[in-house]
């Protein structure tokens, strides 16, 4: 199926060039809530995808019968209906997961990165765009929450995904000589890490400057 | 030093655009600048302020200034260490006085290496890379750092929070004279931070092990390595007096490495303010803040051994001294108004003082004081300059 230029665009576009988080710089505060374990990173990347895609597609299918003055109300509606569903699923079936994100389930409904889609492409676009467009975010919005969650995992537990990557036996109350960087398990270090993605994503991306 | 120039300048055609070691071209520039003074003048043009200082002599009088804290710094900890393995017992002989210095020297000369080596490794490959010429304000941070952290801290430790520390605090700014915070105090805070249990406690101030492999030794009976600061936080006697006044002021007591001795701290300010370094006005009124806040908790009949403590003693205890002397007149990151010094150094020895009474989690407050105020210093030159303005303005005006 050959897509057209805008299609792809919505898709990829939001992947590198205008990700959510690292260039229009929204849903920051999550990034920094959830990214002290790659787990519940990974699984609010997921969240976030699915609900963004599914309710881009909605409010893309309705964008002609919403009056115009209660768009707002209606989109949160259906914002909130999706976490709602996704918040439950998680306490069925990855209970331990949805303890560690606590409430950042729920406020997914004030992540700006779905409201500002929803605003933004689906009440312009058809659905099948709107939905790419969704997935397209929600998968910039989970690398950058990738990236920060595997250094601070990494150096501030030493483990990965729960698993211990870093010997017991190096640590000082051990004998050893390593000690986890209680800096990482902090919002600031999370704050520092992703101005480092941004820094690192400027560089790369030199023609994007203005 | 004729031989010495002559060389360097043998060297130069090497360094320069298009020589083979071009890419050290900053590393050079650095140190011929650092040795002789550069032979370009200002244009004959204009009007022109002539001085002999520049910010490199600037910074080597706060590295002079602080010698004296180090050299007592290498000897406490020598000495710390000899009463802690009980080989004081005997009372402190010559040989033991020299053993003590040594012990010290060789403990503390790794952390001024690997703070120079880290952050002068980073401060050329930046220069290097943006190509500029080398800044000189690492030589007062990589001599100030080994000088605020306990004995203890292993030294992959101190090289990961000065390249933390160089970086995001100061580079990230554009350099030299364009940080916010303290570099040197961002590279305690953040090992204060990420390992706190080698910054607090009775562990770190204390070197009981050996250096190096020379003189190892245990602990003896009832030794305790807590500073007082540490003790006040954790008893539970409303007017425990951990030291009297003269042992605090003379400084052999557990405490990070530089900041225990008044007498050096206080032989240092003199070189500082004779030369005109730093500010008096900073200076004087950290002091007068902190003394006035610790009277005020000396009066507040509170059931808090750091608020009965006598005024005086916070002043010599920890590193408020030290904070004051050399961390507080940092003329990039503290208030530029005249009268904002008064303010700004008011408000560290305000808060510092708070911190300690009002916080046990934090025996110290003199380096959250300090980066508090680095942050606030820039609103209060806006704000006197601002009433200044106002002043001048109604001035203006008829009546």
């Amino acid at each position: 199926m050959a897509l057209s230029e805008k299609t792809k665009q919505a898709f990829l576009g939001p992947l590198n060039a205008n990700n959510p988080v690292v260039v229009q710089i929204l849903g920051i505060c999550s990034a920094l809530a959830v990214t002290v374990q790659l787990k519940p990173a990974l699984v609010m990347g997921i969240a976030v995808t699915i609900i963004v895609a599914l309710s881009n597609v909605v409010i893309s299918a309705l964008r002609t019968t919403i009056p115009s003055r209660i768009r707002i109300i209606v989109q949160l509606v259906v914002v909130a209906a999706l976490v709602t569903l996704v918040s439950a699923f998680l306490k069925a079936f990855a209970y331990d997961v949805s303890v560690a994100l606590s409430v950042y389930i729920g406020l997914i409904i004030t992540n700006c990165i779905l409201m500002g889609r929803l605003e933004a492409y689906a009440m312009t676009n058809g659905p099948w765009d709107s939905f790419l467009d969704g997935l397209g975010n929600g998968f910039g919005y989970m690398w950058v929450l990738v990236v920060v969650a595997f250094v601070r995992e990494l150096l501030g537990s030493g483990t990965l995904m729960g698993q211990r990557i870093i010997p017991r036996s190096w640590y000082v109350a051990n004998g050893g000589f390593y000690e986890n960087c209680g800096m990482m398990m902090m919002p600031a270090m999370a704050l520092i890490l992703v101005a480092c993605v941004i820094w690192a994503h400027r560089g790369l991306n030199k023609e994007e400057k203005k | 030093m004729k031989w010495l120039y002559n060389i360097t300048e043998k060297l130069r055609p090497h360094f320069e655009e298009g020589g083979k070691l071009h890419a050290f071209w900053s590393l050079y520039d650095g140190f011929d600048t650092f040795l002789f003074t550069p032979n370009s003048t200002a244009k004959r043009v204009g009007a022109q302020v002539h001085d002999t200082t520049d910010s490199k002599r600037t910074m080597i009088l706060v590295v002079l200034a602080l010698v004296p804290a180090l050299l007592f710094g290498m000897f406490n900890v020598g000495y710390q260490h000899l009463l802690a393995t009980g080989q004081l017992a005997a009372g402190l002989t010559a040989a033991l006085w020299w053993k003590a210095f040594g012990f010290g020297l060789l403990a503390v000369l790794p952390y001024i290496i690997v703070s120079y080596v880290v952050g002068l490794g980073i401060e050329f490959t930046v220069a290097q890379w943006k190509h500029e010429e080398i800044q000189e304000g690492f030589l007062v941070t990589g001599f100030l750092i080994p000088l605020i952290v306990p004995v203890n801290t292993p030294l992959w430790m101190v090289a990961v929070a000065t390249a933390f520390a160089v970086i995001f605090a100061k580079e990230v700014f554009g350099g030299t004279g364009y940080n916010i915070f303290n570099v040197a105090l961002i590279t305690r805070a953040f090992l204060f931070f990420a390992y706190p249990t080698h910054m607090t406690g009775d562990k770190p101030f204390v070197r009981i092990g050996s250096t190096w492999g020379w003189d190892g030794g245990t602990a003896v009976d009832g030794f305790s390595g807590a500073t007082p600061l540490t003790e006040l936080a954790t008893t539970t006697d409303a007017h425990l007096m951990p030291v009297d006044f003269l042992t605090a002021a003379n400084g052999l007591i557990p405490g990070s490495i530089g900041e225990t001795c008044l007498w050096a701290i206080l032989l240092g300010a003199c070189l500082l303010l004779c030369t005109g370094v730093a500010s008096w006005k900073t200076m004087l009124s950290v002091f007068v803040g902190g003394a006035l806040t610790a009277w005020l908790f000396n009066h507040a009949g509170m059931d808090n051994a750091a608020a009965n403590m006598p005024w005086y003693m916070h002043l010599v205890l920890g590193g408020f001294a030290f904070g004051a002397v050399f961390m507080a007149t940092d003329p990039v990151t503290s208030a530029r108004t005249e009268c904002g010094k008064w303010i700004y150094g008011f408000l560290i020895g305000m808060v510092a003082i708070i911190i300690r009474v009002l916080n046990p989690g934090y025996p110290e407050g003199m380096m959250l004081a300090i980066l508090l105020m680095n942050a606030l210093a820039p609103l209060i030159d806006w704000c006197v300059v601002r009433v200044n303005v106002k002043r001048r303005m109604n001035r203006g005006i008829a009546k």
